[in-house]
């Protein structure tokens, strides 16, 4: 009996220094890329000291000058809502703008991404070298930021909403493309099978065996996608390709600091409304 | 053949859509083309500027091929290098910052639901500030240069990291938990021997799959400033080198997928 305890405290003993060498490796090993990392990028700990202060004096200046006796008072008296926000008609104007854009590009996106992306499914396509294509088209789409797509689209389609548009809507086709294409391919295939054996084409069988399978998937899927391209929206206008962020990268450039804060007060509101709501609508389809 | 008209006559519905769908459908149909219509209209969007804007997209793309890296590319190699370098110190740090978080967000761990919510709903808060409204901040706070890039990654970072951590650690099995209670245990105790052994391997995960997307949008943050390769992209289109852009794009592909492979690798060990 003492010797069984004996040899199973002589295998604890030596699991657990196994487990404790183990852990001690993978934090060196941590470590040291830890240290490589900050001396690339410049985050010495006297730099982080440095700027933090700095960091938080320029943060503590965005905070809003309210005063509560007149926070309903109008635009003229100073500590007001009404004067943090004066210029919230214009603000909110270019947010529905974002929106909006946000909205196109998304639809403009699903709609390029449908016809590619049941050839990129396994499943489905007819050949395996026109799904890899199909694959590596996607992957090439998704993989440049929607804002590098931008910077290259002002260039040709001018400053204005419609570069930003394009530029979500070629990274939207990329990452709805894949995610249509995995839905597609955990598709209950017997419907297909089904029609393949009546002599059904390529086409009638996607439409009619895959399509009424996938749809919620997808529309949840699009709905997800236009709620990061809301987000995405905000910032594409630093490079000039409209929407909010033009506005705020002009304000932020001139350190209106009060103007900074009312506006991404209002970015912060009005994403969480869209997601809030299309939360709601993403488990009304997906049910 | 022939029983195709009884069939018909028995089954209406299977093939004739209801007169109510159908007026549906067409006003759903009417409202996207007139919201189309009045979109396009107001962003100028016409065929003579779609089609002006694809032909300068196709010289643009002439000239990108071949890639070519071009007489600097010492600084596209150490931008690359400042990329990786920011994601993942930033992650880390991130991911540190937000573990005390996630538990005050999670329901099993803060019981007062009202501060649960809260809490909550101030990381929903903060995860609607994108990333480069952060780089762009930081850059005016500290400056020009990556240090701005890493903490515009924590910054926007914690909060997603603090979600993700408060939802796993809300699946995690009580039982466990409720042990180091029956036995006696401290609050702090329940955390880190009733919780803490069961989520870690889910939380390193997500922090896996985090430093992937912080790769990709590091890449980016150099276009506000905030260093990175993202800076030598950005002036590299600013002077139209086009052959050199997509020199730097294919690096940036095969960067991202060579970090995507091993941590989707290091992942899969995790969660197996």
């Amino acid at each position: 009996m003492s010797g069984q305890a004996a040899s199973l405290e002589i295998a604890f003993l030596a699991h657990r220094r196994h487990r404790r060498l183990v852990g001690l490796a993978g934090g060196v090993v941590l470590a040291a890329c830890l240290l490589v990392s900050a001396i690339v990028s410049e985050a010495s700990p006297s730099a982080l000291i440095d700027g933090a202060p700095r960091a938080l004096t320029y943060f503590a200046k965005l905070i809003p000058d309210l005063r509560l006796p007149v926070l309903f008072s109008g635009t003229e008296t100073q500590g007001s809502l009404a004067y943090w926000m004066y210029r919230v008609d214009l603000w909110l104007w270019l947010l529905f703008e974002t929106s909006q854009m946000a909205a196109l590009a998304t639809l403009a996106g699903a709609v390029i991404a449908l016809p590619l992306c049941f050839p990129a499914a396994a499943n489905l396509a007819p050949r395996r070298s026109i799904y890899l294509l199909f694959r590596r088209m996607l992957e090439l789409l998704r993989a440049v930021p929607d804002i590098v797509y931008a910077l290259i689209l002002v260039w040709t389609f001018g400053v204005g909403p419609l570069a930003g548009i394009l530029a979500i809507t070629l990274h939207t086709a990329g990452t709805l493309g894949k995610l249509f294409a995995e839905a597609a391919e955990n598709a209950d295939m017997r419907p297909w099978q089904g029609l393949q054996s009546v002599g059904a084409t390529w086409i009638q069988s996607v439409r009619f065996a895959i399509f009424p399978q996938v749809l919620p998937n997808f529309l949840s899927y699009v709905l997800m996608r236009f709620e990061l391209n809301v987000r995405g929206a905000t910032v594409i206008g630093f490079v000039g390709a409209g929407g909010i962020g033009q506005e705020l990268y002009s304000v932020i450039s001139f350190n209106y600091y009060q103007e900074i804060g009312a506006i991404v007060v209002l970015i912060v509101l009005v994403v969480s409304a869209i997601d809030m709501t299309s939360e709601r609508l993403r488990r009304a389809v997906i049910r | 053949m022939k029983d195709d008209a009884a069939v018909r006559a028995r089954y209406p519905a299977v093939f004739s859509v209801p007169m109510m769908r159908r007026f549906g459908y067409a006003a759903g149909a009417v409202s996207l083309a007139t919201w189309l219509i009045s979109l396009c209209l107001w962003f100028d969007i016409t065929p003579a500027r779609l089609s002006h804007g694809m032909a300068g997209l196709f010289v643009i793309l002439r000239q990108m091929v071949p890639p070519r890296p071009g007489s600097q590319w010492l600084d596209i190699l150490q931008g690359l290098a400042e990329s990786v370098a920011m994601a993942f110190l930033g992650t880390v740090i991130a991911a540190a910052i937000a573990l005390p978080l996630g538990f005050l967000g999670a329901r099993n761990v803060v019981l007062n639901a009202m501060v649960h919510f809260s809490v909550r709903r101030v990381f929903d808060g903060f995860r609607g500030v994108d990333q480069l409204i952060w780089a762009l901040a930081f850059v005016r706070a500290v400056g020009l240069g990556p240090l701005a890039g890493v903490l515009a990654i924590v910054a926007a970072d914690i909060w997603m990291l603090a979600k993700l951590y408060a939802e796993a650690i809300e699946n995690a099995d009580r039982r466990q938990a409720e042990s180091i209670v029956a036995v006696g245990g401290t609050r702090l105790a329940v955390i880190r021997f009733g919780l803490l052994p069961q989520v870690f391997p889910v939380l390193l995960a997500q922090v896996l799959y985090s430093f992937e997307s912080n790769t990709r949008s590091a890449s980016i943050l150099g276009v506000v400033g905030a260093g990175g390769i993202g800076l030598q992209i950005a002036e590299r289109i600013k002077v139209r080198y086009w052959d050199e852009v997509s020199f730097i794009i294919i690096l940036l592909l095969a960067t991202v997928a060579a970090i995507d492979t091993i941590s989707a690798r290091l992942r899969r060990r995790l969660t197996a």
